[in-house]
Order: C-alpha cells, then structure tokens, then sequence
C-alpha cells in the first residue's frame, strides 16, 4: 500500500472537500489523518491517504486545479507506524503586536531545549497576533524553557507561558 | 478552613462608593497594560474610589459584560468589578461588587468553558477554570476584607478578572493549538 501526502490549498468556495474527497473515493484512497480548515478566506486541507500510486492521484485531482484557484499536491511518504510521544505535554500561548519573527524565535528556544511541537496555530486579528502550541518537552526542562521563552518574549515584545497541557481523561 | 470570619458582601453596593462613576475606554490587546501584573491598590484611597466607580459605571454599559478589570481600563492594578445578575449559566450570584487585591484562596472542581474578553474582542477560547472558587480581597472606599465562596460561572468570571490584574488574558490558558476561536458572535 502507497502511503500518500497531499495538499490542497485555495480560495474557499463550498464544495472542496467534497469535490477533493470524491476523487480521492473514486480512485480508492483511503483518507486516514486530516485537517482541513479555512485561514484568511482560503481553504487548506492536508491529508495522509493510503491506496493509488501518486502519479495516478495528482492526475485525478489535477481537474480541480485547471481553473487556477486551487493547488494540489500529492507526495508518496514512507509510513512510520504512528510517532509515540517523546516528552511531556505542555502548551505554549503567545501574544502581543504583531511582527516578523515570533514563531521562529519560541519555536528555536522549544527545538533547542529538545522539544517537539505537535500542534500550533497562529492568529492575526487587528494586530493582535496570536500563537498556540502543543509541545512535548523532555522530563524537567519546563522550568528552564519557560525562562528562555521569556527572555526572548521580552526581546519580541511579546507575552508568553508555557503550562502543562491538561492531561485529563474521561 | 482558615482565613477570616467573615463571609459575602455584607450588603455592599456600588452606591456606598459615593462617587458617580463615568465610562471610560476600555483597551484591547495588545495593550501591554493588559500583560503587566497590577500592584496592590490602597482601598480606600480616592484614586481607587474613583477607579471602582468607574469600572462598574463602564461594565454596566457594556453589552454581555460580566467583569471589568482595572488594566482594561489601562490602569495597572489589582482591582475589578463583577456582575453576573441574569446570566443564565449563573447559579451563586452576588449581584455587583469590585474587589481590590482579591487572591483565589481555594480552588476545584476544574471545567472547561467557552470565555471572550473585551479586551481580545475577536476571539473566544476554551479554558479550565475552578467552578468551586473562594477568594479573599477587600472593598474598596471601607476597605473590609470580605471573603466570597462562589461557583459556577461567577466563579470563572472571578478567576478572568483576577487574571487580569496578574497580568494574564484568557488566551494564556487556552487548553490547546485549536482551542482559539473566531469570534461569530458579538453581543
């Protein structure tokens, strides 16, 4: 079995996912793990599926693109057998005026201290810019992560905490 | 349970203020205001007075308001007003109050809820807050300490409030990367 990446970006319009998740039935792929979610007026979708060749799959959905609006990519992908958690959960929150640099800069003190972010999403409304992520630090780093955090937060100008992420389950 | 004796509000009303109170601005983020820690205030101060006043006179034409904090109205300090009157997910309401240095003391009970702020008026976000709360702070103009046991959705409003004047918005205790919303609806 093919295991495929794929991609589809564009200007929303209602009909996308419908439109993409036919072609992907209609070839026999197998959707798995997705998002798919509006950003800014456009659409982005990113899927893993399992089943047709890639060339076969780009070609189907290359339809879809003629018109101009919407990109698709497909990439055949090694499957890894699910990734396990390296760490611990926490979840990093920024905010502050929006400027260049912020998701690089939490994002190097979190790589550089050996964590793995899982999740994040970015918001821009007005100038308020908005950072959120889903990180997995080592055991017994927080405390000293959460320290650069602030550091370079402050150099950015910018708001920042890093808590446990809630754990609990029903 | 430790701390002091007494318990509620003890008939408080904002008019016991003697001051009318005026709308001001309120700021939005990000207003670095909004992430400084306030210092203690002195209650009964007529700088503080006044400030009480006007945090209940700008909640109250508010739309959907249920808390102002001081560094909303870009003052630095621990102080806040409250009123949860007529929210239909309230259950403990202690009608409207300002609480100056006020500090969670016990905290459980933990649940998720859906919270805005006028301060982030785009967004809404998922966050876990106490419904079982007891906070300690004092009046301001008296100055009386009084100590407030309280659930539910005062409880968050409580805990929002008591938040801003440390310097904290909701959005630092969102539950998660997709815990931020869009607001759709603006009351």
């Amino acid at each position: 079995m093919n295991e495929l990446a794929i991609t589809v970006i564009g200007r929303d319009r209602p009909g996308i996912v419908a439109d993409v998740a036919e072609v992907l039935a209609r070839l026999g792929a197998n959707l798995t793990d997705s998002t798919m979610t509006r950003l800014r007026g456009h659409f982005a979708m990113t899927l893993i599926c399992v089943g047709p060749a890639a060339a076969d799959l780009e070609a189907a959905l290359a339809p879809l693109a003629a018109d101009g609006h919407l990109l698709a990519t497909v990439r055949a992908v090694t499957p890894d057998g699910g990734s396990e958690p390296t760490g611990e959960p926490y979840v990093l929150a920024v905010h502050g005026a929006d400027r260049m640099g912020i998701v690089a800069a939490m994002t190097r003190v979190l790589t550089d201290a050996g964590g793995n972010v899982t999740d994040l999403s970015t918001r821009l409304t007005g100038s308020l810019y908005v950072v959120v992520a889903e990180v997995e630090l080592p055991p017994g780093v927080s405390d000293e992560v959460a320290g650069r955090l602030t550091r370079v937060a402050a150099e950015l100008g910018v708001g920042v905490s890093l808590r446990p992420a809630d754990t609990d389950l029903l | 349970m430790t701390g002091p004796e007494y318990a509620g509000l003890g008939g408080w009303t904002p008019e016991k203020l003697g001051v009318p109170g005026e709308v001001r601005p309120v700021v939005t983020a990000p207003e670095p205001v909004l992430s400084q820690p306030g210092p203690e205030v002195d209650p009964t101060s007529a700088e503080v007075v006044r400030l009480a006043a006007d945090l209940v006179a700008t909640m109250r034409v508010s739309p959907g308001c249920v808390g102002l904090a001081a560094p909303q109205v870009g003052v630095s300090a621990q102080v806040f007003a409250v009123d949860v009157t007529g929210h239909p997910k309230a259950v403990t309401v202690h009608g409207t109050f300002v609480l100056c240095n006020a500090r969670v003391v016990e905290a459980s009970r933990w649940k998720a809820g859906r919270e805005g702020c006028m301060s982030v008026p785009d967004l809404t976000g998922d966050v876990k807050r106490a419904s079982r709360l007891v906070v300690e702070g004092v009046l301001p103009g008296t100055g009386e300490p009084v100590r407030l046991v309280t659930d539910g959705f005062e409880a968050r409003a409580l805990q929002h409030e008591i938040d801003h004047c440390a310097g904290l918005l909701f959005l630092d205790r969102v539950a998660g990367a997709h815990a931020i919303y869009q607001r759709k609806v603006y009351l």
